[in-house]
């Protein structure tokens, strides 16, 4: 009964939107603003609905309705309520809609803001966004409908169906096959709604870009009005990432974060379009210019937010994260297709309107090294969509898959990146308009002196030899020295002129200034993220060995010692071996580690669980490979030594604080800009 | 006036613009190139690999195929692990014509005429590898016509995807 609510609800938020794109486009040509206001409000309607049919669904997955094949398919018994919740995103059809679930909250949230200002860009941020609900709305309908039914014929077999088949009766399981292991740790449970919130968020600044281009405004109000969508965009795409790695390190025991997976790299790439817009807007507001590649950035973005949920979703390409290979895949195609040539068209359209209004002069200016990080982030971006889509290519031309792995992936990125760290230092320092090499070499050379004696001398004292660490190292330290050299110069002029105290002083400039010194710790986070991952990409290492009880294995300075081993049954369902290693640094004890094994009954998988133990330094990771029977007690493991990967984590949470503080609302936010007339509804006539 | 001098000003301007943006672009270009050459893997079925034998011995290459369950040996000493794949098709299209991915695995596992391929890995073994699972391993064909793998990429499609109700009646 509760299945058909779910569904009949899906249904109605089709057919309203439908409406609301109807009565949006009809509102404009006619110039009936009544009818705009009807599409606002089909569209306010979208996020209830949605959400009485995600509910449902929980509802569902809870009580156990295993007459369900989606329920079946996720839950179990044993599984206790939290994660049943959470089952909501453990399989394709319900990770679906609870896509359209957030996207229908963002879709309500923007029709509640205030319109007054920029009412003609109203029906075409309406028509946008309710088109790509309802593209999402149709595949969960007619291809993957969580709420189907298993039947069972008079013939004995079985179908799957959402009404019931003519003398069919509903197929009874006892019990379902439970949650997929993996995805049963606190990181995986919310990892996916971050990404999921990112992706979503994205689809709000690319509806207002669009009405941008289709009302001809094609000032620079739409990119003030998305500042900060985007920004909550970017931060939950951020969030999801760095959760993701965390998850990876956590549960996948390969010692890893990050693997250049198809999957990975697929939600990567929007995120590194978001990055370049997040930047390039910003030339677009002080000085006017790159105002087409900030509308080709946005269509971009969007588009792989669609690619990226299609490549999770279609089994295109084989990856862990890839577990469905279904039909939705050339909808998908279709759809980005579709999006990607019509949002072009308008662009191309109003190419003329979109001219720069002022030209670049100085290579050396802050505008030319925003170009240039734009060049490097969209340049990771062709070498991400090139390593993804090389085994398509190369079959389409040459009759043979071949594929690249993640050496291709670091080894192509790797002087990008580095390219990257280097402009977060010069960058800051230079000028607006006009910058030389003396005058950036002038404002460059304290903090230029100071990284290369932290950042070459210290780690050549420490005995590191290796030439790209050292780079690495001291990129890392010449960003760090510009970012706190500019805070340090910022609060001392405001000391200066305001008599404040430095503290004080430092306070009140960054909460002045949010969006720059927010900018500034983000850029912290990532240098600080960057030490994590030089140190585990080139510092790793590792060992592995069976010993006896008793035994031990060294790797480095550290010494474990296997003491004992113990196998248990857990309430929920798993088989638990779990052994016990004492821990000695340079001959001293230090603690223990419980690396264990998780045999899941139901869905007769293993888990292994590292056991870690971590401190600023470095990381020891411990995963229990195998153990033999109870009579020879021996157990065999494999041991990593990480160093530095904690900077990875700990620069993670600065790198979020930063966006906080870009993110967070100031007062007079919208207050400069002049007010359009109020009855603008000229839109396409215009 | 004033926006003719800056024209005329920008003109040699653009010039260095263009040909800084034509370096980068050649330097991602030879970047991507040179690093597709340094780590393409050949991705192959079984079938294929037999096919070309001597030809593709020393290249990287990526085979997938479904795990035979009796053939899995495992020495945690050594930690040597070494199992059977058997021939499945590498074309989506092709799996889901033959009744989907479990559907051909199981067919391959029972049918002792498909090619068959014997892999050697080094390290713990693999959560997720048992009977009828699709492998994906990246390595090398040997001297011995034993492919030596140093990646492991497992996917059990039927725990997933396909319930299979144990009581019926309503």
């Amino acid at each position: 009964m509760l299945a058909n609510f779910g569904f009949g609800a899906l249904l109605i938020t089709l057919l309203i939107s439908f409406y609301g794109i109807g009565a949006a486009i009809y509102g404009v040509r006619r110039n009936q603003p009544a009818w705009v206001e009807s599409a606002r409000l089909a569209m306010l309607l979208t996020f209830p609905l949605i959400s009485i049919a995600a509910l449902s669904l929980v509802v569902l997955l809870v009580a156990g309705r295993y007459e369900l094949e989606f329920v079946a398919s996720v839950t179990s018994s044993s599984m206790p309520t939290y994660l049943r919740i959470t089952a909501l995103w453990g399989g394709q059809a319900g990770s679906l809609v609870f896509w359209s679930w957030l996207m229908s909250a963002f879709a309500t949230a923007v029709t509640l803001r205030r319109w007054d200002r920029d009412r003609e860009f109203l029906p075409w941020v309406i028509v946008v966004s309710l088109i790509t609900l309802a593209f999402f709305l149709i595949l969960i309908i007619f291809f993957e409908n969580p709420f189907e039914r298993i039947w069972r014929l008079p013939n004995g077999s079985f179908v799957t169906a959402m009404f019931q088949p003519a003398g069919a009766g509903l197929a009874m399981m006892r019990d379902g096959q439970g949650l997929n292991p993996l995805l049963r740790h606190p990181g995986m449970i919310i990892h996916p709604p971050m990404l999921y919130l990112g992706f979503v968020s994205f689809v709000i600044p690319y509806a207002f870009a669009i009405a941008a281009l289709i009302t001809g405004r094609t000032d620079d109000r739409w990119i003030r009005i998305t500042r900060r969508w985007t920004l909550v965009a970017w931060l939950f795409l951020s969030l999801g990432l760095i959760l993701g790695g965390r998850w990876a390190y956590d549960v996948l025991g390969w010692g890893g974060y990050w693997g250049w997976d198809p999957v990975e790299i697929a939600a990567f790439m929007p995120w590194l379009t978001g990055t370049a817009f997040l930047h390039s807007v910003m030339i677009q507001e002080k000085r006017g210019m790159l105002k087409h590649w900030n509308m080709v950035l946005i269509i971009l973005t969007y588009c792989l937010v669609i690619f990226g949920t299609f490549l999770t979703r279609s089994g295109v390409l084989s990856s862990v994260h890839a577990f469905a290979q279904s039909a939705i895949g050339p909808m998908f195609f279709g759809f980005i297709g579709l999006t990607f040539v019509a949002s072009l068209y308008l662009l191309l359209q109003r190419w003329d309107s979109l001219k720069a209004e002022t030209h670049m002069t100085s290579m050396l200016s802050r505008e030319a090294l925003f170009l240039l990080n734009n060049l490097l982030f969209l340049s990771i971006l062709v070498v991400c969509f090139w390593g993804v889509m090389f085994p398509l290519i190369s079959e389409l031309f040459t009759n043979q898959k071949v594929t690249v792995g993640p050496p291709f992936y670091e080894r192509a990125t790797g002087p990008l990146f580095a390219g990257l760290l280097l402009l977060m230092g010069v960058a800051p320092l230079s000028a607006w308009r006009h910058s030389t090499a003396k005058t950036l070499g002038r404002a460059m050379w304290k903090p230029f002196i100071f990284s290369l004696l932290v950042g070459v001398l210290l780690p050549l004292g420490l005995g590191v030899r290796h030439w790209a660490a050292l780079l690495g190292f001291w990129l890392s330290a010449f960003v760090t020295s510009v970012t706190l050299y500019e805070f340090w110069r910022g609060a001392l002029a405001r000391r200066r002129k305001s008599g404040e105290n430095l503290l004080l002083a430092l306070w009140r400039l960054a909460g002045r200034n949010r969006r720059r010194y927010g900018g500034y710790v983000i850029h912290l986070g990532v240098v600080l993220m960057a030490l994590g991952i030089i140190g585990i990409e080139m510092f790793q290492t590792e060992t592995q060995g069976t010993i006896p009880r008793g035994g031990s294995i060294s790797l480095g300075d550290y010494t474990v010692t296997y003491q004992s081993l113990a196998m248990f049954d857990t309430p929920d369902g798993r088989n638990v071996a779990r052994a016990v290693l004492s821990v000695e640094k340079n001959g001293r004890y230090v603690g223990e580690l419980h690396p264990r094994r998780d045999y899941y009954f139901e869905s007769q998988q293993p888990m292994t669980i590292p056991g870690v133990r971590s401190t600023m330094e470095d990381d020891l990771y411990v995963l229990l490979v195998d153990w033999m029977p109870v009579s020879s007690q021996g157990a065999t493991f494999k041991v990593y030594h990480n160093p530095l990967v904690n900077w990875l984590w700990l620069g993670g949470f600065v790198f979020i604080l930063g966006t906080l503080i870009a993110a967070w609302p100031e007062k007079d936010a919208e207050e400069a800009v002049e007010r359009a007339p109020r009855s603008a509804y000229a839109g396409a006539q215009a | 006036m004033e926006q003719t001098a800056m024209m005329e000003k920008s003109a040699p301007g653009r010039m260095k613009f263009i040909v800084g943006g034509l370096l980068i672009v050649a330097a991602v270009v030879y970047l991507i190139v040179s690093s597709t050459q340094a780590s393409a893997q050949y991705f192959l079925t079984v079938d294929e690999l037999v096919a070309k034998g001597e030809s593709v011995k020393g290249r990287d290459l990526r085979i997938s195929g479904a795990v035979i369950g009796d053939s899995i040996q495992y020495d945690p000493q050594t930690l040597t692990l070494s199992f059977t794949i058997a021939a499945i098709p590498g074309d989506n299209k092709e799996i889901e014509a033959q009744g989907g991915l479990a559907e051909v695995l199981k067919q391959a596992v029972n049918d002792p005429n498909r090619a068959r391929l014997v892999v050697s890995y080094n390290g713990p073994k693999p959560d997720l590898l048992r009977n009828e699972a699709q492998a994906i391993i990246t390595g090398k064909l040997g001297d011995d016509g034993v492919f030596y793998a140093n990646e492991l990429l497992l996917k059990c499609p039927t725990k997933y995807e396909e319930a299979v109700p144990d009581q019926a009646g309503s």
